[in-house]
């Protein structure tokens, strides 16, 4: 298969994965027993006022027409209406949207980096002392609920030392970073850290930094286990390859062995796997945001689930499955444009 | 569980010679006994928690408002006043149903549908994949959330949210397994000699998966476990009246800024104890049935 005859069929069967996706969650809202419009409200409500939030969300037409608006509105860009403020329920999602990719971003790199290298010092002393603390460290981590380390690292950096903050993404005093403004250009990314490094201003780069490490250190901590296990079977194999031991015969220092010939031969998997961990990345992310009470989608989701606002989660629910199929098609085509074998 | 003493008495005098077997088996083998231990200690404590806690766990004011770990009561008192040791000697009780419960539905789902999808192949296979994925490539949190909210609170649609997300991780092993196994000369013979489909499937090839559904189950358990956590923690427990440890983390989470750190450490242990144990015993039982790494 050529590499472009690959690409157009990779992209071609998320088409039916998101509507798979679409029609499960229209199935779970929608057609689950439970009327949303009726559990929206409290009981003993009047008739006439769910009525109304029925004929204003469409919500009233029979079921296959609800399926349709809602199947068009995905595809432009149309999530609803909130049943809390009627408001574009797409519109709170994007506004949110950024500060979720900032932590799912930052905590990413903190996973793959800790990750990579316990895995790394893990298959060096294969079988040893450290192997088996490096191994007993990623089980852990699997086993902790995220939100418990999350409030673990408040008790300790935020409520004891009082070195970090424990809670939102900017220092409450100061304005959120503008991002670059060059007479009537404006651009931001809505990632703090970017957008404050944009404006020129190194006090708010600082303080962005100082609000997003606790969140990314506990989400990174979580999803680093599947790293490291990773890194530590794919590097054992590895050094005991040919090319390494000519590395090394060459009189190249082992950390250049190690790092610059052996990970870049393991680094594929590696990839893979931070498309395949990204669906556990957004889903510790709600968790995640809602301990630091870090605006973005998930603790969205979560203060919707209070108000009963089953618009607004099943927009969010939507964007999370989406979302995850185009870092999962990203991740694919990468691999394919690195690994030649696949194109073959 | 078949009644009577005798099995009970049996159970126990198994379980040590069991432990130390496994224990000779190196790493693997430690890591099955300590996780097996670990479970069955909290499931017994929480199963004697009625005789065993000190104090009623749901009465309120039973001594000072959050008062911290003292001699009168070892794990502190939360907001209400209520003992916090009694809350954690009983606070397992939803959780581990919720698991257990949801284990099960999985299993009933997961592992017929897995075994038909892939000894039939063809489309009905082709669907059933597309699905599978569909699911599997779902934030799982995300999709239980939509799917506990809709169905309301209770142990059991806690269980039915959380196994629909896992589901297709037997189907995945399942299907793998069964497809090399499929082509194997054993069952190639029992063909030869006329079995049928169904015999074919239970008597031939679902003895060999059972190792894997293994494996999968116990790391399951840990998810699930972890999962009805999250659950509790956003808002959609099971119950606020019944002793919990994830909804004590929750209510925990309010009190952190001023300090209050026992309402969250203990509960917090267990549930990472519990979770830890299922952890444990699918990584070893992975390592002893998967020795290819070992070599």
């Amino acid at each position: 298969m050529t590499l472009r005859a690959y690409v157009i069929s990779r992209i071609l069967l998320t088409i039916p994965m998101i509507f798979i996706l679409l029609t499960m969650v229209f199935v779970v809202i929608r057609i689950l027993p439970g009327d949303p419009v009726l559990a929206h409200f409290e009981k003993n409500v009047d008739p006439a006022l769910v009525e109304e939030m029925r004929v204003k969300l469409g919500l009233d037409k029979p079921l296959w027409a609800q399926y349709f608006d809602y199947v068009f509105g995905v595809f432009r860009g149309d999530l609803g209406k909130s049943m809390y403020d009627y408001s574009p329920v797409a519109e709170q999602i994007f506004s949110a949207f950024p500060a979720t990719l900032e932590l799912a971003i930052s905590s990413m790199i903190i996973a793959a980096l800790v990750g990579i290298f316990l895995g790394v010092q893990a298959s060096k002393r294969y079988n040893k002392p450290v192997d088996h603390t490096i191994r007993i460290f990623g089980i852990v981590t699997y086993a902790i609920p995220v939100f418990l380390l999350g409030m673990i690292l408040q008790l300790v950096f935020g409520v004891g030392l009082r070195w970090l903050p424990v809670g939102l993404r900017m220092n409450p005093m100061l304005a959120a970073p503008q991002g670059l403004t060059i007479g009537a250009l404006h651009f931001s990314t809505g990632l703090y850290t970017i957008d404050s490094l944009l404006e020129g201003n190194m006090f708010k780069f600082v303080e962005s930094l100082r609000y997003l490490f606790l969140p990314s250190l506990t989400l990174g901590t979580v999803l680093s286990g599947v790293f490291i296990r990773l890194t530590r079977t794919n590097m054992f194999e590895t050094m005991r390859l040919d090319f390494v031991t000519a590395a090394r015969a060459r009189g190249l220092r082992e950390t250049t062995v190690t790092y610059r010939y052996a990970l870049r031969n393991a680094f594929l998997p590696v990839l893979t796997m931070i498309g395949l961990q990204f669906a556990a990345l957004l889903a510790g992310a709600v968790l995640t945001e809602t301990t630091f009470s870090w605006p973005g989608l998930g603790t969205y989701v979560v203060d919707r689930i209070n108000f009963r606002d089953y618009t607004a989660i099943q927009g969010a629910v939507v964007v999370f499955g989406i979302l995850v199929s185009i870092v999962s098609l990203v991740v694919d085509l990468l691999y394919a444009y690195l690994d030649p074998r696949i194109r073959l | 569980m078949m009644g009577g003493s005798s099995t009970k008495k049996n159970m126990f005098s198994r379980l040590v010679p069991l432990l130390t077997s496994l224990a000779r088996r190196g790493l693997a083998g430690w890591f099955i006994a300590i996780g097996l231990i670990m479970v069955i200690a909290i499931v017994v404590m929480t199963m004697l928690a009625p005789w065993i806690s000190p104090h009623d766990p749901s009465a309120i004011e039973m001594g000072p408002l959050l008062s911290p770990p003292s001699s009168q009561f070892p794990f502190g008192t939360n907001k209400l006043g209520q003992d916090m040791l009694s809350r954690v000697i009983s606070g397992g009780g939803i959780m581990i149903q919720v698991a257990l419960l949801s284990v099960v539905i999985c299993m009933a789902g997961g592992i017929p549908i897995g075994l038909l999808s892939s000894y039939t192949g063809g489309i009905l296979d082709r669907i059933l994949c597309l699905i599978m994925d569909s699911i599997y490539a779902f934030p799982g949190l995300v999709l239980a959330i939509a799917i506990a909210l809709m169905l309301g609170r209770g142990v059991v649609n806690m269980a039915l949210s959380i196994a629909v997300v896992y589901v297709p991780s037997y189907f995945r092993v399942i299907r793998s397994q069964v497809l090399s196994i499929k082509e194997m000369a054993y069952v190639e013979a029992a063909n030869a000699i006329g079995a049928k489909g169904h015999t074919i499937l239970s008597r031939y090839i679902l003895p060999n998966v059972i190792p894997s559904i293994i494996v999968v189950a116990t790391v399951n358990f840990a998810d699930a476990i972890l999962t009805a956590a999250g659950l509790t923690f956003i808002g959609l427990g099971v119950s606020v009246d019944i002793p919990d440890w994830g909804y004590d983390l929750t209510v925990g989470r309010t009190l952190l800024t001023t300090g209050v750190w026992w309402v969250i450490a203990f509960p917090g242990i267990m549930v990472v104890l519990l979770a830890l144990g299922f952890t444990l015993m699918g990584e070893g039982l992975s390592e002893l049935w998967n020795p290819r790494l070992e070599q």
